[in-house]
């Protein structure tokens, strides 16, 4: 897979990102904040699937993340789910830029869960390294959301 | 087949003098299942690379129609890896130094192999 089948609104996610799904052989990666907002993205075509899978990644963490408060121990490190020919693993961890979350999908005649985890790791530590300061919280009003909703899906798609 | 079970088993691949761990490696998902290495040894690498080696190979031999791997050797300058496949789907992987007697390694890795059936 070439560095053009990754995306991202921001750019100090592209070559960790593109690093990591060569070595991981991901199929598909999606790189979010908690709230589902999308930094980058390799493999999707089309905007509805990035959303789509965003959204519901985002709320799988926040279940996990209750469920984990109620237990009573810190938020769930990754969870893994096999299917037939495909794997989601999806995690959280946290960079300077605040807490983010990945979202990969693998085949299983292409990868494994011990390659996606080891290379995980790796993509972790890059994040990391390049990660700018968590920027300054602000009002998010409607007219901003949406424009910058559209330049997100702009920068993810290459329009 | 238990946890004791496969830790003896590994033990006698460890005993081998050069072997510098052994592991038991789920084939499909590349995880550790039970492990004996030298400290310095990266366990979840090795099982996860070795596990994506094995898959490629066994796809390699099928398609060669050679059948099913019965044993891997890798020999390299630093070391050698050496891997039989189980017939539950789990690996047993040497990680050895150069010099090591290789059929004996082979003979023990065939044996924990039994085990893990």
């Amino acid at each position: 897979m070439t560095a053009a089948n990754v995306r991202a609104v921001e750019s100090w996610t592209l070559d960790p990102l593109t690093t990591y799904v060569q070595e991981a052989t991901a199929r598909l990666v999606l790189l979010m904040t908690p709230a589902g907002q999308v930094l980058a993205q390799s493999g999707f075509s089309r905007a509805v699937d990035v959303m789509s899978a965003a959204a519901l990644g985002a709320a799988i963490i926040a279940s996990t993340t209750e469920l984990a408060r109620q237990l009573g121990q810190p938020p769930f490190a990754g969870l893994t789910h096999q299917g037939e020919r495909q794997g989601i693993f999806l995690a959280s961890f946290t960079t300077e830029r605040g807490p983010l979350v990945a979202l990969v999908v693998y085949d299983l005649m292409a990868s494994s869960l011990g390659l996606v985890q080891l290379f995980f790791d790796h993509l972790v530590a890059e994040l990391r390294a390049a990660s700018p300061k968590a920027k300054e919280t602000r009002q998010v009003l409607a007219a901003d959301f949406e424009r910058e909703l559209n330049e997100s899906l702009n920068s993810l798609f290459g329009r | 087949m238990n946890a004791v079970a496969f830790g003896r088993a590994l033990e006698q691949v460890t005993q081998v003098r050069g072997v510098r761990g052994a592991m038991l490696v789920s084939g499909q998902d590349g995880l550790v299942v039970a492990e004996q290495l030298m400290e310095g040894l990266r366990g979840p690498a090795v099982a996860a690379l070795a596990a994506s080696l094995s898959s490629r190979l066994s796809r390699a031999m099928g398609a060669a129609g050679l059948g099913i791997g019965q044993f891997w050797h890798l020999q390299c300058e630093g070391g050698a890896l050496l891997v039989v496949p189980a017939a539950s789907g789990l690996l047993v992987v040497a990680v050895a130094d150069p010099e090591v007697n290789v059929g004996l390694v082979r003979l023990e890795l065939l044996r924990a192999a039994e085990v893990a059936r």
